[in-house]
């Protein structure tokens, strides 16, 4: 089966759109999320959110963090060598320094 | 096929993994940096509740004005994709008005930063004022250095595309100044969160 000209441009197009991530309505979108995540944390400072508090802020930082690492980074349509990388790194220093905090008694203080 | 692999052993684009050996080396440093950043982090952590005399926490931090720094950085980031989105299309012109926007962001960042250490320092929290004090200074401080040096970076890239002295892929550098800029809008949400946010 043999494509057209335009059929194999919209493919191959849609394709190097994909290896390069979103579209420019696509990023301020993430961007928007992002604004509106950022501002439902500094709510946490305004009012009270009682016993949901903490998990509610760090889950908010975690998807925060994810969003840009992922969507502004590049690194979901990338090469999972670079995911592999950075991954490394970060779970490297979480480990190293929860296991530093639990000797200062962080955890249990 | 020898064609292509000379022309990619000139053009040292490729490492053995077929990967750009430049994206490769800034991932590595970004995973370095978590490292760093984790080590200043749990510091802060252990001595955030060590005020001895000095103010606490409670007392120096100005959360609606962090807000709207961290909202300024937040959206820089999306000013730097766009500046990666048109070194992809090949617009200079959009490249460099979109590089100079993120970084002046970044410097109006870096000048809240400064205008927040010195009204803290006029409430009685210098450097030496307890461990709490030492803590905070050392981490925002660090982080504060590397956002300079990313608006350093970019505002040099500006100038080096409009001299078209760009070396190497004009997209690619772009691209990896952009990350180095997302990296440092990643770990201010994490300070943002665990330093102001999260009471001592």
């Amino acid at each position: 089966m043999t494509m057209t000209t335009a059929e194999h441009s919209d493919h191959a197009s849609q394709d190097e759109h994909a290896d390069h991530g979103l579209s420019i309505a696509g990023y301020v979108k993430v961007a928007a999320i992002l604004a509106a995540l950022t501002g439902l944390e500094v709510a946490t400072y305004f009012v009270d959110f009682g016993p949901f508090f903490m998990p509610v802020l760090l889950t908010l930082m975690c998807v925060k963090f994810f969003i840009v690492v992922s969507y502004f980074m590049h690194l979901k349509f990338d090469n999972k060598i670079f995911s592999f990388m950075f991954y490394a790194g970060l779970f490297l220093a979480i480990g190293v320094y929860a296991a530093a905090l639990a000797t200062f008694k962080f955890f249990s203080a | 096929m020898a064609d292509t692999a000379i022309h990619h052993a000139e053009h040292g684009h490729h490492s053995s993994t077929g990967l750009s050996n430049n994206k490769l080396g800034m991932w590595l440093f970004l995973g370095s940096e978590c490292l760093l950043f984790g080590g200043l982090i749990s510091t802060y952590m252990i001595y955030r509740g060590r005020v001895g005399e000095g103010p606490r926490p409670g007392n120096v931090y100005d959360i609606p004005f962090t807000s709207v720094s961290s909202f300024v950085l937040l959206m820089s980031s999306l000013t730097m994709v766009l500046a990666v989105a048109a070194a992809q299309k090949r617009d200079d012109r959009g490249t460099t008005l979109w590089l100079t926007v993120t970084g002046l962001l970044g410097a109006t960042f870096v000048g809240g930063q400064v205008y927040e250490f010195t009204a803290m320092y006029n409430e009685g929290l210098g450097y030496t004022t307890s461990l709490f004090g030492s803590a905070f200074y050392t981490l925002t401080g660090f982080h504060g250095v590397h956002v300079t040096v990313g608006v350093i970076m970019l505002l040099s890239l500006v100038g080096i595309i409009k001299r078209s002295n760009v070396p190497g892929d004009k997209a690619e550098v772009v691209e990896l100044v952009g990350l180095y800029w997302h990296f440092v809008d990643v770990v201010w949400i994490i300070i943002f969160t665990l330093v102001y946010l999260i009471p001592a």
